[in-house]
């Protein structure tokens, strides 16, 4: 797949090189369930520089969604810090939180969330209509975002018309339109089968290669194995945080793997 | 979001479930009829009330002899003596919010032309009758004033007699028979109409001179009535005053005792009128205006269909930068546009209803400019404030729970 335009992506460089990207302190989230208390992360404290790949595993119910959720700006820990870009988020407005996931953040969700009967190109311009972009730059960038994804040739398809590993594509397009300084992906490859879990992890590393951060919830060690770092949560903590020495390239697993008419 | 993206997604919105969103706007498309029709229809049935009065005459009153008990009944009207020549003079002469007092009388009879016979009311008055009942004539003239000192044998038949009796020939100059008695016809009135108050046939009638009504058909030298004309229409309340309290002078009736006359005046009747025109278009409104909030209760239904339906389509926006100001204004311009639309074709239905429903009645076609822009603006009203609830639960969803919703 063609991966075209360098400069969709946000140079590492622009942000400030000397704070990390992310600086989470002590971070707690209890969700009042009723009479009892749910502690879904119980102080969680990691710092992420700009340009890292980030894997986060861990059992079911570690708390991986809550951390992506906070990290996101969805939502407000219950204690600790998270500044972003050096900005501590939790004095924030929601007007501002909304601001700051429009310019700086972008999502990859499991499910995809596309809309339905509405092109892909439209759904790629869906975060610049809400930020000042006209309209004819709108859908320049979201031409260039889709060829970004090796969807240049698929801009009028709706979604119903596209596979999983297409639709996710254009999913990530979305993410990358109003140039993010972060992509979070929440098992973004949950849905996919394992060829085009590949794929879509190329696109990744081809998308970190040129400076954006990147940080991703999986069920698979396979696909942790393209990270550049990998975070293993248990019960609300942190329980390893290990930089992966050699990762894997994507494109060249890709090359070993049988393509689905084999 | 800038307004014309916003605009662009509510109509593509709507236009996704065109029979839903036709059928909500329904509600508002008879409401808006409803006001638009109802108040057309009233604006014309006012107008043709008017119509009717002003063509009764002008600023008019009338006297009759006999009395008015306390429970407002006419007694005897028309059956006693009370009422002289004199009355009538005096009334002209010296009250003096009047401008003219037609005396007159009255009396069934049969009316021969040719082998035409006709049975109707002959009415023995004055030529100023004419004059206060603003009453033009369709060919000939009135009878004069040697016709009536003279008690000549001339009539003037109203339009009802002469299409019964001639036809299409010309009545001028010709020689009738009522009663006994030849009549030579010098005049024919321009159809009047049924009478607003009784439905009766103003038409069907005759005029002659007083005196040759009272003594050739008659004997009798009193009269039963006097038309009066004030000078005005807020003068005939005053005038209506001095004549009674001159009659009561003139015929000596001491302070307590009840009047031996009637004094109706005619602007009364047309403010009942009125009154009763505008009871039925407040009630008419008040159904309307209920049409109208059904469907906006319609809108605000279907909003809220929408939004449980558009859960995780709106936890996206949220997700990818959109305010809650976005969402809600999102909503409600669909909702404002359903009112919108709604309203247009609304309007069209209420003038098509009121032109059917004034064609049919024969009722002057009154749509009042304002009505057509005021019902859609409340129209937009409604669909903004009934789509402001759904369109502020909306934009208050939690985007994490909204991207989890099945
Ligand atoms: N809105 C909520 N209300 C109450 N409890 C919640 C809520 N959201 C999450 N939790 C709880 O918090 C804990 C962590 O949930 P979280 O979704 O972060 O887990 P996860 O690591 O993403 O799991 P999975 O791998 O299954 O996605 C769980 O015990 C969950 O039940
Ligand atoms: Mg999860």
């Amino acid at each position: 797949m063609a991966i075209s335009n360098p400069t969709i992506v946000r140079s590492a460089a622009k942000s400030s090189s000397t704070a990390p990207l992310i600086e989470v302190h002590g971070v707690r989230k209890t969700y009042q369930l009723g009479e009892t208390e749910v502690h879904a992360l119980r102080g969680v404290s990691v710092s992420i520089a700009a340009g890292d790949f980030v894997a986060i595993m861990g059992a079911s119910g570690s708390g991986k969604s809550t951390f992506m959720n906070i990290l996101g700006c969805l939502d407000k820990p219950t204690a600790g810090q998270y500044l972003l870009e050096g900005i501590d988020v939790s004095g924030l407005t929601k007007k501002d939180l909304a601001r700051i996931r429009n310019q700086k953040i972008g999502f990859v969700f499991q499910s995809f969330n596309l809309l339905g009967r509405t092109t892909a190109l439209e759904n790629t311009e869906l975060p610049m209509l809400y930020s000042r972009v006209s309209k004819k730059e709108r859908e320049s960038r979201a031409r260039e975002a889709l060829a970004l994804v090796g969807l240049a040739d698929r801009a009028e398809h709706f979604p119903a018309q596209l596979s999983g590993g297409q639709q996710q594509r254009v999913a990530i397009a979305r993410a990358l339109a109003n140039q993010p300084s972060l992509l979070l992906a929440d098992e973004p490859t949950g849905n996919l089968d394992s060829r085009t879990a590949v794929e879509i992890m190329d696109i990744f590393q081809r998308l970190n290669a040129k400076g954006l951060t990147i940080v991703l919830v999986t069920h698979e060690p396979d696909i942790a194995q393209f990270a550049k770092r990998e975070i293993v949560f248990r019960d609300g903590h942190i329980k390893r945080d290990d930089v992966l020495p050699s990762p894997q390239v994507a494109s060249d697993v890709l090359k070993t793997l049988p393509t689905i008419e084999d | 979001m800038e307004l014309s993206a916003a605009f662009l997604l509510a109509i593509r919105a709507l236009a996704r479930n065109k029979l839903r969103s036709s059928l909500t706007m329904l509600g508002i498309i008879i409401g808006v009829g409803a006001v638009i029709a109802v108040v057309g229809i009233g604006q014309g049935a006012a107008a043709k009330a008017q119509e009717q009065l002003a063509a009764l005459g002008a600023n008019m009153l009338f006297v009759g002899s006999g009395s008015v008990n306390r429970y407002g009944l006419n007694v005897g009207s028309g059956q006693t003596k009370s009422l002289i020549l004199g009355d009538a003079r005096a009334i002209a002469r010296e009250c003096p919010s009047v401008s003219r007092a037609a005396p007159g009388t009255g009396t069934g009879q049969q009316v021969v032309y040719g082998n035409q016979n006709w049975a109707t009311q002959i009415n023995g008055t004055e030529p100023q009758y004419f004059e206060v009942r603003n009453w033009p004539f369709a060919s000939g003239t009135s009878f004069g004033e040697d016709d009536v000192s003279q008690a000549a044998t001339v009539a003037v038949l109203g339009d009802t007699v002469r299409k019964y009796l001639f036809g299409s020939s010309n009545p001028i100059g010709a020689t009738i028979r009522i009663g006994t008695l030849p009549f030579k016809v010098v005049g024919v009135l321009a159809p009047k109409g049924t009478s607003p108050g009784s439905g009766q046939d103003q038409d069907d009638v005759i005029f002659a001179p007083l005196t040759t009504v009272q003594k050739k058909l008659l004997g009798q030298d009193w009269i039963r009535w006097i038309m009066v004309s004030a000078v005005s229409r807020d003068a005939s309340y005053i005038a209506q005053r001095q004549i009674e309290s001159l009659l009561r002078d003139r015929h000596k009736i001491r302070p307590g005792d009840p009047d031996d006359f009637v004094v109706r005046n005619l602007a009364d009747v047309a403010d009942a009128a009125a009154e009763q025109g505008s009871v039925m278009t407040i009630l008419l409104t008040i159904v309307a205006s209920i049409a109208l909030l059904v469907g906006g209760i319609g809108i605000m239904n279907i909003m809220l269909v929408s939004v449980t339906e558009r859960t995780r389509e709106i936890g996206l926006r949220l997700a990818v930068g959109a305010t809650e100001e976005d969402v809600r204004k999102q909503f409600l311009i669909e909702a404002m546009f359903l009112g919108l639309i709604g309203g247009g074709f609304g309007i069209a239905f209420g003038i098509v209803s009121s032109l059917v429903v004034s064609r049919a009645l024969e009722w002057p076609i009154l749509i009042p400019p304002y009505v057509v822009v005021v019902a859609p603006l409340f129209a937009i009203a409604i669909g903004t404030i009934f789509g402001f609830y759904p369109a502020k639960k909306a934009s208050e969803l939690n985007p994490i729970e909204a991207l989890r919703y099945e």
